[in-house]
């Protein structure tokens, strides 16, 4: 376990490394943050004076030396726009995003774990086909067309659901959340249900296809020859096999939800992380880029990190991998 | 009263480009603590046969004819709930492969115990100390350690033994071993059939014993069928078929055994493959293959001729041409 452990720790600092120095080199290629920071008015010889002073005519290592150093104290410059260390602003909207990703990623299992299940179990039931058939359908409209035709629906038409912001929020432990307050819950669903539309049907098929393989499998069969009963088979001995691999993908998409977080969050107004990644790249402020991809990066690993140390958990071929069958 | 006595089993697989038929007119019986083996080639529905007996034939196969009659009651009539009951506890199985039988997320000890809790009310620690007395009885060393290790700790040989102590577990008066030690090194397969001959033996269990070498068949059953693409070729006493074999197939099988070969010569086996499913020939299956094929062969079945006390579907079967016309055909070469 701890073998394990550590060695997802380096991994872990090795992406971080990675992300860091891609996140560090977009910088250049970002449009002249002098531009942005003193305007048009400054003559060509001040503009190289001032480069100088801001070290950005130095050899790339020697400011990424600079800026990794920084980077570990916490420094990730100053926003621009706002004034303030772009860290902080950033993790100011942090809560708001990851509310969603956890509103997502609850949907995506409180649904797709079931339906997928019985619908491996039960492949020919009139409502599981449907419920398949759409989950194709879904999966081939693009989010923002399921977010503007839900919010156009159940905001505009019927007026049930808010469709922008956050609502009212609370303050708990210094983070300010809304999934505690009916007013805060009712903003969340229909940029969850949104966002989930791209995951929910990939899920919703992927544990089917992974069931129904593992209910054809020989361990299934015999355990049917044991005489179990059909719930210990289905929810035990083949669910555990079936979560194997839906627990790597899981891993694997949290990046891709992070990514749509950034237009779930544009089109319903939503102040994340997201939405003021977008604003930032429009106003080509730098530090906040960088800050945003560094924290997202840092997000994407640690969740990682989790997944992974959850299938070693569940997958005891994982966890006990040093150890080799013993002979006769 | 017969332990199991099938009689006329057809199992049908359905099928897109219609229903291919997988047994036919498949019967034989077994005395309380009997053993029986079915022998035959790959393909030959020695499986499907085995898995017909519990009800547990992959899709889209189904029962489509016949009678599984097991201490006097048909297995075909029953409720699933029914069924249920007779599975792992009244008839057991074992499996091929043991890599493949056991399931890989779940321990030993909670793989055993279930089918203990399944079938009657027993504590935990009851249930424990039951499977540890089984663990200790097909040999394990330290079964409280195996108790508690995944399948992919132990080596194959351990595993099958884990499979066969889950089959002793409950009182089962019947074991269903369908190629128990194919799957296993050579060097211990002889030491697994012996334990699973000699803890049936014990218990007075019966035992259907299912496998494509006709030499491991001649050492430990008393009866044995043999199976050619869905049908019994030739069943019985096991001394009459391996001395006596009537059948050009069951023949062909004998001819094909390692200990007939001369040093040094190929193996003779029997030339043509098993046909698959949806190409049985018409008439008698084996015909393309046969040495003896006359021309009723291929237009119509053999229907069963006694001989001594055997049981024949061949046309040429009790008359002069019959003897051991493959192996001699061979040695020529
Ligand atoms: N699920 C299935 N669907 C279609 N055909 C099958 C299925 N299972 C077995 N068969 C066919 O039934 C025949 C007998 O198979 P089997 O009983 O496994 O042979 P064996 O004697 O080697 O155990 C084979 O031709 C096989 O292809
Ligand atoms: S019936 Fe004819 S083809 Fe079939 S085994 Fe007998 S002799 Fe050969
Ligand atoms: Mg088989």
């Amino acid at each position: 376990m701890f073998a394990f452990f550590s060695r997802r720790l380096v991994q872990a600092v090795l992406v971080m490394l990675v992300i860091s120095v891609i996140a560090f080199s977009i910088q250049d290629n970002l449009g002249d943050p002098l531009r942005e920071l003193v305007g048009q008015s400054v003559s060509e010889a001040e503009r190289q004076s001032l480069r100088n002073q801001m070290g950005l005519n130095d050899p790339f290592f020697v400011q990424y030396w600079r800026f990794f150093k920084k980077a570990l104290l916490g420094d990730l410059g100053t926003s621009y726009f706002f004034k303030r260390p772009a860290l902080d602003v950033i993790l100011d909207k942090l809560p708001a995003t990851l509310e969603l990703v956890f509103g997502t990623t609850l949907i995506v299992i409180l649904f797709s774990v079931p339906i997928g299940v019985f619908a491996a179990i039960y492949p020919k039931q009139w409502f599981l086909r449907l419920v398949m058939g759409m989950s194709i359908i879904g999966i081939s409209i693009p989010v923002f067309l399921t977010a503007i035709m839900s919010i156009y629906i159940f905001s505009v038409e019927l007026g049930w659901l808010p469709s922008f912001g956050r609502g009212e929020t609370v303050e708990l432990y210094g983070w300010t959340v809304g999934f505690l307050t009916r007013d805060g819950l009712m903003h969340l669903i229909l940029p969850c249900t949104a966002l989930s539309s791209i995951m929910l049907p990939l899920f919703i098929r992927l544990i089917r296809a992974e069931m129904m393989e593992v209910l054809e499998s020989e361990y299934i069969r015999f355990a049917w020859a044991k005489g179990l009963t059909r719930r210990r088979i289905w929810f035990l001995h083949a669910l555990k096999n079936t979560l194997l691999p839906v627990i790597t993908v899981g891993g694997l998409q949290i990046g891709t939800l992070i990514a749509f977080t950034i237009l779930t969050e544009t089109v319903f107004q939503w102040p994340g992380m997201g939405f003021l990644f977008l604003e930032a790249v429009n106003r080509v402020d730098t530090p906040l880029i960088v800050a945003y991809l560094i924290v997202v990066g840092l997000i994407f690993v640690i969740a990682n990190t989790i997944v992974d140390l959850i299938y070693g958990l569940v997958n005891p071929t994982v966890r006990l991998a040093r150890s080799h069958p013993e002979g006769e | 009263m017969a332990l199991l006595e099938v009689r006329n089993l057809d199992v049908t697989f359905a099928s897109w480009g219609g229903n291919l038929v997988a047994l036919r007119d498949v019967s034989f019986s077994l005395e309380p603590g009997e053993r029986l083996g079915i022998v035959g080639e790959s393909g030959a529905g020695k499986s499907v046969a085995a898995f017909a007996i519990l009800n547990l034939i992959s899709r889209p196969g189904y029962i489509s004819g016949g009678e599984i009659l097991f201490e006097g009651q048909d297995l075909t009539q029953l409720s699933p709930q029914e069924m249920r009951s007779i599975r792992g506890n009244r008839i057991s199985m074992i499996f091929q492969d043991p890599m493949m039988t056991l399931n890989p997320v779940l321990t030993v000890g909670v793989q055993m115990t279930e089918v203990l809790h399944a079938h009657r009310e027993i504590s935990a620690e009851e249930a424990r100390s039951r499977a540890l007395q089984t663990l200790t009885r097909v040999h394990i060393s330290s079964p409280e350690k195996r108790f508690d290790q995944y399948p992919h700790e132990l080596s194959g040989g351990m595993r099958q033994r884990v499979v066969i102590a889950t089959a002793l577990l409950t009182e089962s008066s019947l074991i269903i071993a369908d190629e128990p030690t194919t799957a296993l090194d050579v060097t211990i397969q002889a030491e697994i059939m012996d334990l699973l001959l000699e803890l049936c033996e014990l218990n007075n269990v019966g035992l259907i014993l299912i496998t494509h070498d006709l030499s491991v068949i001649s050492q430990v059953s008393q009866h044995a069928i043999v199976m050619y693409a869905g049908r019994v070729v030739e069943a019985g006493p096991i001394w009459e078929i391996v001395n006596n074999a009537q059948h050009p197939y069951t023949q062909g099988l004998i001819g094909a055994l390692p200990q007939q070969t001369t040093p040094g010569k190929r193996l003779n086996q029997i030339r043509g493959v098993m046909p698959s499913l949806s190409n049985i020939p018409e008439g008698c299956a084996f015909n393309p293959r046969c040495q003896l094929v006359m021309e009723v062969c291929r237009t119509s079945v053999p229907t069963y001729t006694n001989i001594g006390s055997t049981r024949v579907a061949c046309h040429a079967a009790g008359s002069a041409q019959t003897g051991n016309p493959l192996s001699l055909e061979h040695n020529k070469t």
